[in-house]
């Protein structure tokens, strides 16, 4: 099998590489054939390799170095792959949207100048993306999270004439900096602590180390919690979440696969797959654990507030992909890492369908993106209305589209936690499912329901996209709708993940979630849950969201606006984003200008070229101008000097 | 007999009187080389009154390269002198500042 | 009050007025004149320290040589003498305060070091002792190549002093180029040539016109 793990990131870096260097050559057919010949291969091994996993029932992981980079200070730098339940998962959901966006790609990018360097950037981001979640240490996971930040920031940036991308992918670039800036400090503190950075060895330590101390300005905190909390800052970071989320919303300014791929279903999973596999670690530090679930709900509620005042139809699936890495927070927070990875899958699904719609939209509105100037497409994108709406009753958890069973999932699980801000967390994305349902069908009214908004001389070209666009919706629409039936009872009972993450006894989510099957298992457990689910109250407020929005948008349509003159304060904080941008702007944009300038000004134009450099130059000069005059050329001076220095040299020798 | 002091005292008043000449004749450079000249005729004065008393032959032996050295000297600065008036017509040191920094 | 006394305490006196008038006065001659009647006092005042030789040098040499050489000078430039003597007694005060503060210090390095106990006046030499034949000794044993050393610096200025002031004549002159000299080569001098050995019998004329033909042949 070794060869296999191989060969599934090399086949797309060999794409990459083929592409980018050779992609004039290939031209356009060869670059896409290329592309998607290699993440297909990718796919299949994962599907293998992901069989072999399950056949072999979930142990505890495969380890598997390729071969050491270097050795440093006795720390070797392992290439190596973890092959357990969990990373196979992510490697299959990885591969798979990756193929999506690949061919969905051909159609959307048919025309663009920039094709061959567009199908060498997601080739090189599927391997980043692969050698992030194969990793069986922490060096090359901050590799592949690097490259994937790197790749990110060249994607976002892709339509680089535009001033708007340019400055998006510079805040992407720059907020992901932060972020891993934690990640890096987490890491170097792994190594200090465990003295090693495979993961095998750092779990096995973990025990060991859970009890140490260390003082830090706020006090004496566990040494793990440290940690945890660092590693999370990275994965804050990655996964966009308060107060790191700024970036995700501006990156829409890449092409649509682009936000499908990074932005919904890959990259901004990466956080979430690194808390889950460092869930050994995680389970050690109760406070880091609360932090997780405090900033989950957060950024699972008040981002989807946002959502509502939206627009813009990327945007809308936007804040939704922030609400729901929220919510996969609040999962990694009770100590369900399963069903965080699970609402991962379940997500990277539908919220790929979601974009990938919205983008298929897009195409046929000839790039407009305004939600307002759209409305009742349904006739017209049939193919793209059903899948969106697949898309958004998925988001939306209505059973039995997957997202019902993950999200339904998280929420049992966080009724079940115990941990400081639970009951906050459990409130919160209570309330979050109603705003969910709410933007999701607010979109899909706005976008394909009520009067038409399109400009007449566009309506007689509306119709579906070609098949290389609507196919990936409809293959996306499946998962979408199946993936939560099919895993449900195995990630329920805790078997589908095995050892590859592990939570400790005393936090009662897991156990909690087995308990709610009642010992019933396979098709009487999804019949069951289904007809559990509609009478619990996550169902009832999607519905009142649904609702609502249908209310809002097809019946009264002139009521939002008279909603948001009613409530203009908090519309406009809503507009405004809360003012995380405006603040940061001021504070971290504006600021660090003026200490540039101050820096600039006074430090090295005053103090080291005014001061330092000339000062030492006007010094010198200044001496020797005053010396000079020493030197008047007279030949009798110098006699007189001589004659004084003689005079000095005898006083010296008498009164010595 | 004379003692030492004697000896010493004269080289001391010579070697004032020469330093006074140098200060005086402070623009004439054929006086200054004459001062020069005295000053270390003083020193000699020392070195073969020491010679003397001490019984060392060795002092005049230093006296002896002492006057080569003043003969040698003495002769370049002449040639200079001549050199100098020849372009410039005239030793007076005050107008020879070329080297003012 | 013996003789050498007398003698000692004379010329001291001379040699201090001789020196006094050497840089006070106006004109540079007499000044050179003065310095002669200096060096002559000096040399007098080294014979009652038993240093004959040197006093002897220093009048053959200094008044011999180096004060003709001055005076030859002095006369030969046109010195401007109200010129210099301009702001004569300007640094008077400063110099004279300098010296005597340098002589009050001699004196007291004197005072402090030099107690003529420690230094009692040496036994009279004998006749047969020749200051003359000791300081021989000592300049071509011991002092050789400080000697050597003197000899070259004496070169040196001979060289330097006549470098500095020879001026190349106008027309030429007839000068020799050394580097010319070393240079010469016998291509340049010599001409060989072939010729048959002389058969009795030749005519006398063939022969001289043979030799006015080559001249290098004679050399």
């Amino acid at each position: 099998m070794s060869a296999v793990y191989l060969a599934i990131p090399l086949c797309c870096l060999a794409a990459a590489l083929v592409i980018g260097l050779f992609g004039r050559r290939i031209g356009r057919r060869g670059a896409h054939c290329i592309a998607i010949a290699a993440v297909a291969a990718a796919f299949a091994l994962s599907l293998l390799v992901y069989a072999d996993v399950r056949s072999s029932g979930a142990a505890g992981g495969v380890f598997h170095t390729v071969y050491i980079w270097g050795v440093s200070g006795g720390v070797p730098m392992r290439v190596g792959f973890m092959i357990d339940a969990l990373s196979a998962t992510m490697m299959v959901v990885v591969t798979f949207v990756s193929l999506m966006v690949h061919i969905y790609t051909i159609g959307y990018m048919a025309g663009d100048p920039g094709y061959q360097r567009f199908f060498c950037y997601i080739a090189l981001f599927t391997f980043a993306m692969l050698m992030l979640v194969m990793s069986d240490n922490f060096l090359q996971l901050f590799f592949g999270w690097e490259a994937v930040g790197l790749v990110s920031y060249l994607l976002i940036g892709f339509w680089y004439e535009r001033d708007s991308a340019v400055a998006a992918n510079l805040k992407a670039f720059l907020v992901n900096r932060v972020g891993d800036f934690g990640f890096l400090l987490g890491i170097a503190a792994v190594l200090l602590l465990f003295g090693s950075l495979d993961y095998a060895a750092v779990f096995a330590g973990a025990e060991r180390v859970s009890e140490q101390t260390v003082s830090t300005p706020f006090g004496e905190w566990k040494w793990m919690t440290l940690v945890c909390l660092l590693l999370f800052v990275g994965a804050m970071g990655k996964s966009a979440q308060v107060p790191l989320h700024v970036w995700l919303p501006d990156s829409m300014e890449g092409p649509t696969p682009i936000s499908a791929l990074i932005h919904a279903a890959t990259m901004v999973t990466a956080g979430i797959f690194v808390v889950a596999r460092m869930s050994p670690l995680f389970e050690f530090s109760e406070a880091a654990l609360s932090a997780v679930l405090v900033i989950g709900a957060t950024t699972a509620l008040f981002m989807g507030l946002v959502g509502l005042v939206q627009n813009d139809i990327k945007r809308v699936v936007a804040y939704s992909t922030l609400s729901q890495l929220g919510y996969m927070s609040v999962a990694l927070g009770a100590s369900a890492y399963h069903v965080a990875i699970f609402h991962l899958g379940t997500h990277a699904f539908f919220k790929a369908l979601l974009f990938l719609a919205a983008g298929s939209v897009i195409i046929a509105m000839h790039h407009e993106q305004d939600m307002r100037r759209m409305g009742g497409l349904r006739t017209m994108l049939p193919v793209t209305y059903i899948t969106c709406a697949v898309g958004a009753l998925a988001l939306s958890g209505i059973p039995p589209f997957a997202g019902f069973f993950s999200k339904d999932a998280i929420i049992i699980a966080v009724s079940h936690s115990d941990l400081p801000g639970a009951t906050y967390a459990y409130a919160a994305v209570l309330l979050g499912v109603f705003v969910t349902a709410f933007y999701s069908f607010r979109m899909l009214f706005m976008t394909f329901h009520g009067k038409i908004r399109v400009a007449p001389e566009l309506r007689r070209e509306l119709r579906d996209p070609p098949g290389v666009v609507t196919w990936p919706l409809v293959a996306l629409a499946v998962p979408s709708l199946l993936a939560g039936m099919v895993f449900f009872g195995p990630v329920m009972d805790g078997s589908f993940f095995g050892e590859a993450v592990h939570i400790a006894p005393e936090h009662g989510a897991a156990a909690a979630l087995d308990a709610q099957r009642h010992g019933r298992s396979g098709v009487l457990l999804i019949l069951a849950a289904i007809l559990h689910g509609f009478v619990t109250a996550p169902f009832w407020l999607a519905v009142a969201g649904i609702a609502a929005a249908w209310y809002c948008y097809c019946e009264a349509p002139q009521l939002p606006a008279r909603i948001a003159s009613a409530c203009a304060p908090l519309h406009a904080l809503l507009r405004h984003k809360y003012g995380f941008d405006a603040l940061y702007q001021k504070l971290f944009a504006e600021g660090s200008r003026a200490l540039g300038g101050f820096l600039f000004r006074r430090v090295d134009a005053g103090l080291v070229d005014g001061f330092l450099v000339n000062g030492a130059a006007r010094l010198v000069g200044r001496g020797a101008k005053t010396l000079r005059a020493v030197q008047t050329g007279l030949t009798y001076h110098y006699a007189f000097a001589m004659i004084i220095g003689l005079f000095a040299l005898v006083t010296y020798f008498v009164w010595r | 007999m004379i003692p030492l002091s004697h000896y010493l005292a004269l080289g001391a008043a010579l070697f004032a009187l020469s330093m006074v000449g140098i200060f005086l004749n402070r623009k004439n450079v054929v006086i200054l080389l004459m001062s020069i000249e005295l000053l270390l005729l003083a020193v000699n004065i020392n070195f073969v009154a020491f010679s003397h008393f001490l019984q060392d032959a060795a002092g005049q032996v230093f006296v002896f390269f002492i006057l080569t050295v003043a003969a040698a000297e003495s002769a370049i600065g002449l040639a200079i002198l001549i050199v100098l008036f020849r372009s410039r017509r005239t030793i007076n040191v005050d107008e020879l500042e070329s080297l003012k920094g | 009050m013996t003789f050498l006394q007398y003698a000692f305490y004379f010329f001291s006196a001379a040699l201090l007025f001789a020196a006094c008038m050497v840089v006070g006065i106006r004109n540079p001659v007499k000044a050179a004149l003065f310095l002669v009647l200096a060096f002559f006092s000096a040399a007098c005042v080294w014979i009652t320290l038993q240093a004959e030789f040197l006093a002897i040098v220093l009048v053959l040499v200094y008044v011999g040589a180096v004060m003709v050489l001055f005076l030859f000078v002095v006369m030969m430039l046109d010195i401007d003498l109200a010129e210099l003597r301009a702001g004569f007694t300007r640094y008077l005060p400063v110099g004279g305060l300098v010296a005597a503060l340098l002589v009050a210090e001699i004196a007291l390095v004197l005072a402090r070091a030099f107690s003529p106990e420690d230094f009692a006046p040496p036994p009279p030499l004998g006749r047969e002792h020749s200051n003359t034949r000791e300081l021989g000794r000592l300049i071509y044993t011991e002092y050789a190549y400080p000697f050597e050393l003197a000899a070259l610096i004496l070169l040196a200025a001979i060289v330097a002093a006549i470098a500095l002031t020879m001026r190349p004549r106008a027309g030429g002159g007839k000068r020799v180029d050394p580097a010319e000299q070393v240079r010469a080569r016998r291509e340049r001098r010599l001409r060989v040539i072939n010729m048959k050995s002389e058969s009795p019998g030749k005519s006398e004329s063939a022969e001289a016109e043979r030799e006015t033909e080559t001249p290098a042949r004679k050399s």
